[in-house]
């Protein structure tokens, strides 16, 4: 298990935090908390091993498009690139971003 | 060789009973009281062909509510502070896995033995549990978990956990190595009784001479910690909150502790 | 409802698609559901990081308070997907304080029923001995509960119920089933593991649903109501089950009934699955029996 932290720019607020997801087998949980500042953090709790890579491409993808001014918990059980996506987007939709 | 039928005939002053050949019970002076001892034993002749070890099946579910809620209704016209201490003696290597078990509900039998065991202790019967060989899974949580005192003899023969190693390494991909590895990181894995010990629900560790036959001394030795438990049991609650509050629980349980304070704080 | 019967079938929401989350506030009345130590307040198993294993912010467990048709209630959902909804430390006090405090609820005179949604494997085994203990503690917090308000199980699948609780299953007031729900103290795959394939073929599934799905059980009174996978037919069902309030005996107590329908099965020659309901329709507790 490892745990990976990021950080990019930021500027869009967010209304409201948000959960979303389930830590199950190919999936993840995103806990999203709105925050002041200019800075998007994430931390990732992944039961895989080795992709540090692979999640910081993602996720800088994610947030270039996104620039939301939350912090971002992700408790991940696997999941592919599409899934996080999908879980990220679905965060920020209910957060009214 | 059965630990569980050899510490209830050194315990029983008296005969010991067999309301079916599994499943047996006698009495035995502890101080004033007069406990009903209740042990599940190995019957090679069972028609239950997947509960002749000492598993607890069907037939012992039924058996062990019949036995306990027997002695709560030869009690009931007691004031509750003379009501008898149940003691479960414990020695089974787990539920019985087989169809016609689950077929007919093994796990609704085993209910009936649960809901028995704590009617006893909620009525004030002091319920205590000695483990004095396996105590795996769902044959402990129906004769044995329900107790207000769990008593364990500190022997390795005593093995107390949810799974037996083989089968939990492979339901969770990994080897028996590996699990031995993490239970000393995890005192919640481990099979020794000493690291159970530790995880706050065991109220004493008894020492003895001879874990598979007692001895006189060994008798003397668990009588008295009985007798002690039983007035453990009376002074304290008749639910299961002392399995929070005990020193071990201080030291390990201390997420209980504070979830059962979170809610609590929202509830209302 | 036949299989033409398009119009319906359209009409169902699936309660078996939906996480343990969503289940739990869609049984409450609408605007009422407020949910406690959830996922913000972190309170997460402190056993599974050390393991490598992630954990999940709210354990697995939901309790969420409501209105259920206007009065107060609590829902517990255990969450399959999250290690198999198996029961930890954390999780499993979490379902018994919330039973207990309903049960304080209903002594000072706020009756508060409990709606346990048991999709679950039994004990966390990376949590063993303490998941075994807080398990015990769940039993004890059902039947503290039970004699004052209903505690009603509901088992929908598509995990179902196994395991220890299975035992706190057998405790509830009701059970509730779908067709997909199962119920049993061991999987088929234990069963396998441990008694070998000629006992049990855990690849076999119309053997299993044949002996732990819900037609089976609620068909051998092993559990009370078959209910379609929709949530307004779930939602009702779990009004009625405790608008029919605490009963005189409970199932668990009934060892006269237990005795009788063991003395009516021969384990040599058992009946086929589909022949126990009659066999134990047949199957009295004798007069006089003791209780």
């Amino acid at each position: 298990m490892q745990t990976l932290t990021y950080e990019f720019p930021a500027h869009l607020p967010a209304a409201r935090r948000t959960h979303v997801g389930v830590v199950g087998s190919g999936d993840l949980e995103i806990l999203m908390t709105p925050t002041d500042g200019a800075r998007v953090r994430v931390s990732v709790r992944t039961s895989v091993d080795g992709f540090d890579t692979v999640w910081r491409t993602v996720l800088e993808r994610f947030f270039a498009r996104h620039p939301v001014a939350a912090s971002f918990e992700l408790n991940d059980s696997g999941a592919t690139p599409g899934v996080v996506h999908l879980r990220l987007r679905q965060a920020i939709e209910e957060g009214n971003v | 060789m059965s630990r569980g039928l050899n510490w209830t005939r050194a315990l029983a002053d008296g005969p010991v009973d067999a309301a079916v050949p599994s499943v047996i019970t006698a009495e035995s002076r502890l101080g004033d009281d007069t406990a009903r001892l209740v042990t599940v034993v190995p019957d090679p002749g069972s028609p239950y062909h997947r509960a002749r070890k000492g598993e607890v099946g069907l037939r012992e579910g039924l058996a062990l509510a019949e036995a306990v809620t027997a002695v709560v209704a030869e009690d009931s016209p007691l004031p509750d502070d003379r009501r008898r201490p149940v003691v479960a003696v414990v020695d089974l290597p787990s539920q019985a896995y087989g169809r016609v078990e689950e077929l007919a509900g093994l796990h609704h039998a085993l209910a009936a033995a649960v809901d028995a065991y704590a009617r006893a202790r909620t009525t004030g019967h002091p319920v205590i549990t000695l483990v004095v060989g396996t105590a795996l899974s769902g044959g402990l949580l129906a004769h044995g978990l329900q107790a207000s005192q769990i008593l364990a003899l500190d022997d390795p023969g005593v093995v107390i956990h949810a799974m037996h190693k083989q089968a939990a390494a492979k339901v969770t991909l990994r080897s028996v190595a590996e699990l031995d590895e993490l239970a000393k990181r995890v005192p919640p894995l481990s099979y020794d009784v000493a690291d159970w010990a530790k995880l706050g629900l065991c109220d004493d560790l008894l020492k003895v001479d001879d874990a598979d036959d007692p001895t006189e001394r060994d008798v003397r030795r668990a009588k008295d910690a009985l007798t002690a438990a039983v007035q453990r049991a009376r002074r304290g609650p008749r639910d299961l909150s002392n399995r929070l509050t005990s020193p071990g629980a201080q030291q390990t349980r201390t997420a209980s502790r504070r979830i059962r304070e979170a809610l609590a704080a929202q509830w209302d | 409802m036949t299989l033409t019967d398009w119009p319906a079938m359209l009409g169902r929401t699936s309660f078996i698609e939906l996480a343990a989350r969503e289940r739990a506030r869609a049984l409450l009345d609408d605007g009422t559901a407020r949910e406690l130590c959830g996922p913000f307040d972190r309170i997460e198993s402190p056993w599974l990081e050390p393991q490598g294993v992630v954990p999940q912010c709210d354990d697995g467990v939901i309790v969420v308070k409501g209105g259920l048709d206007g009065r107060p209630a609590v829902v517990i959902a255990i969450e399959q997907a999250f290690q198999g909804g198996g029961i930890g430390e954390v999780s499993g006090v979490k379902m018994a304080a919330a039973l207990s405090l309903a049960a304080r609820d209903s002594r000072d005179g706020t009756p508060t029923p409990a709606v346990l949604l048991l999709e679950t494997g039994g004990v966390r085994l990376q949590e063993a001995n303490l998941g075994l203990a807080t398990v015990a503690e769940v039993c004890s917090a059902v039947l503290e509960l039970r004699a004052l308000q209903p505690v009603v199980g509901v088992i929908a699948g598509a995990l179902g119920c196994f395991g220890g609780m299975s035992i706190a299953a057998g405790l509830c007031t009701r059970l509730i089933m779908t067709e997909e729900g199962r119920l049993g103290l061991d999987g088929p795959e234990v069963i396998e593991s441990e008694a070998g394939v000629a006992e049990f073929d855990a690849g076999d599934h119309a053997l299993i649903w044949s002996i732990d799905g819900g037609r089976q059980r609620v068909r051998t009174g092993l559990a009370d109501a078959l209910v379609l996978d929709d949530v307004t037919a779930l939602r009702s069902a779990v009004i009625e089950a405790v608008r029919q309030g605490v009963p005189a005996e409970h199932r668990s107590q009934g060892i006269a009934e237990l005795r009788a329908r063991l003395e009516a099965l021969d384990p040599a020659r058992p009946p086929e699955p589909a022949d126990l309901a009659d066999v134990w329709a047949g199957a009295t507790p004798r007069k006089g029996a003791v209780r």
